[in-house]
């Protein structure tokens, strides 16, 4: 009797207890994007009529003269963008975080000042640095000359050649603190013994991080690697506040983020196309699945997590 | 003996310069804006690396932008959907999170599988079906159709991490509640002061992207009225591109806030980040 009335009625305060997120998430998170990948196979008629069209939006996205360019293109900045943080931004996290774990007051100290970038808006990151390098302050061109490099500087930001990766640089200064903390909290993780073992055999400080350190924090490499990936394509506030929706010149720093927008709200002439700009996200959102995916069952599945 | 003193020496130095090194680069581009709003026009382009004297000192660009911009405006709403869009997160995640903490129901693991599920995938790709949503709400231009897509985007993560701390929570006092009598909800009441560090931690990483967002006040809440500081920011100085003071001192006090609370903070901030990582 006891046990048949529990069976039928799931217990109140449970429901209580979840309703609110679950209601909220799934309105304002799940059925949206579900709505968005669902308008990528229709096409707006007129102002309240759609109808199926299957995938025409997607090959029309991968072969129109009007589409495909754009979408090459930034797909392929985007992964630029990508491979600048992983060549650049996390091998640097992962440096500073093995220096920062050695400890100390003024480590402490290094540790909030290299962090503090990131916890200021893109936006003002963005014209901090439009201003720095911008020849008519001639800051960056200054203090090159200081060190003799002069004549390396040139309007970075107005060449397409250089444009890109310089707005990539821009953003691995500014989220460098990401990987840096990651690692450097793998790295305390470490137990003192591991390593002291090492050092009694006569290994050096560069010998123990990578025959004893490095191993393992493997799990975390994995875990860097994947936000850097799905971060990417968020990268659009930095190139819109610097570069525009226009992501000039000549479409250079145009990545994934930006072409959504300007398909979804238009541009200049060319009105805004909501069923486009939902193909451009489901685009998006299939490369992220297949990120993630890869992710989970390449990397993490053969990784394996040591418990420390 | 395999080290030698010097060789020693060397090996504690170099970390340091690198780590100065880094620091400097990591500061200098903060520091050069904020130096040079205090100075005057000619200044700033005659002397940029000098700080202020009393003759190259001026507050002419703060004039500006009191003048002509409604910056309490932006920060009034920033604070208001920052701070909302933080408490509802907390709570509303908290009461989740202990759901599937303390109860063994059935679904729990498919339940915990769906909310995580947005941990990984950015709200942001939803954006057309939220602005048909915000539409048909009659949320466009609201503070509250910000604080509902922050909250729902938050919600995922807090949950995820919550629910870890709340099992930490030991089962004997929930159990000594339960003998008293204590209802359900009491004993969430209990564990929830439990956890006011995790609650800190997911505090300030929920607050830091919710303040900085440029996509949604641009595509839900473009209005004037209801412009957050980023947003107000961004195109305030689109407009005043070649006034240099103007500019300095805008992006200086859009900056002062988040730099205080981050000085603030930072320990905590950085700690919560590195207990959670090693547990």
């Amino acid at each position: 009797m006891q046990q048949s009335k529990r069976r039928s009625h799931f217990p109140v305060h449970i429901i209580v207890f979840l309703a609110p997120a679950v209601l909220l998430y799934t309105v304002f998170m799940v059925i949206p994007l579900i709505n968005s990948l669902r308008l990528s196979f229709f096409e707006i008629v007129n102002q309240n009529q759609q109808s199926f069209v299957g995938l025409q939006n997607y090959i029309k996205l991968f072969t129109d003269s009007n589409f495909a360019p754009f979408f090459w293109r930034a797909l392929r900045n985007n992964f630029v963008f990508f491979a600048v943080h992983m060549l650049v931004q996390n091998p640097i996290g992962l440096l500073l975080a093995a220096l920062l774990a050695e400890g100390g007051r003024v480590r402490n100290f290094f540790r909030t000042v290299i962090f503090m970038p990131t916890v200021l808006s893109v936006v003002i990151i963005g014209f901090i640095w439009q201003l720095i390098l911008n020849p008519l302050w001639g800051v960056a061109e200054g203090l090159l000359e200081a060190v003799g490099l002069g004549a390396w500087f040139g309007p970075w930001l107005g060449k397409p050649e250089t444009a890109l990766v310089t707005v990539a640089l821009i953003s691995v200064w500014q989220f460098v603190g990401i990987p840096m903390i990651l690692f450097y909290a793998a790295l305390i993780g470490i137990p003192d013994e591991l390593t002291e073992a090492a050092r009694v055999d006569g290994a050096s400080a560069w010998e123990t991080f990578w025959r004893v350190k490095f191993p393992l924090i493997l799990p975390t490499i994995g875990i860097v690697g994947i936000l850097t990936f799905v971060g990417n394509f968020n990268a659009f506030d930095l190139i819109y506040t610097m570069k525009g929706a226009n992501a000039g010149p000549e479409f250079s720093t145009d990545i994934m983020g930006t072409l959504f927008y300007r398909t979804f709200f238009g541009q200049q002439l060319q009105l805004g196309n909501p069923t486009m700009g939902a193909t451009v996200a489901a685009m998006m959102f299939l490369i992220i699945l297949t990120g993630v995916l890869l992710y989970m069952f390449l990397w993490a599945r053969r990784v394996q997590t040591y418990e420390l | 003996m395999k080290t030698s003193p010097f060789s020693r020496t060397i090996e504690r130095l170099v970390p340091l310069v690198i780590l100065t090194i880094y620091s400097i680069i990591a500061l200098f581009p903060v520091v050069m804006i904020l130096v040079n709003s205090f100075k005057s026009r000619k200044a700033i382009f005659g002397a940029p690396f000098e700080f202020p004297a009393s003759e190259t000192f001026s507050l002419i660009g703060y004039e500006t932008v009191m003048e002509r911009s409604t910056f309490h405006i932006y920060f009034l709403n920033s604070a208001i959907v920052t701070f909302v869009a933080l408490i509802l997160t907390l709570f509303i995640g908290a009461m989740a999170a202990f759901a599937l903490a303390e109860y063994d129901f059935r679904g729990n693991a498919l339940m915990a599988l769906y909310l995580s599920m947005g941990i990984m995938i950015p709200i942001r790709l939803g954006t057309v079906g939220i602005l048909r949503l915000m539409v048909d709400l009659k949320l466009v231009n609201t503070l509250t159709g910000l604080i509902l897509i922050y909250v729902a985007q938050a919600l995922p993560l807090t949950i995820f991490i919550l629910s870890q701390f709340m099992r930490q929570v030991p089962k004997d006092l929930k159990d000594a509640a339960r003998i008293d009598g204590a209802s359900e909800y009491r004993i969430f009441g209990l564990v929830l002061p439990l956890i006011r560090p995790a609650l800190g931690a997911i505090g300030i990483f929920t607050m830091i992207p919710i303040w900085n967002d440029l996509w949604f006040p641009l595509i839900i809440a473009p209005s004037g009225k209801t412009a957050t500081v980023t947003l107000g920011v961004q195109q305030f100085l689109g407009q005043f591109v070649s006034d240099w003071n103007a500019v300095l001192s805008s992006l200086t006090l859009a900056m002062v806030p988040i730099l205080i609370l981050y000085i603030l903070f930072s320990r905590q901030m950085i700690r919560s980040i590195t207990a959670g990582a090693i547990k």
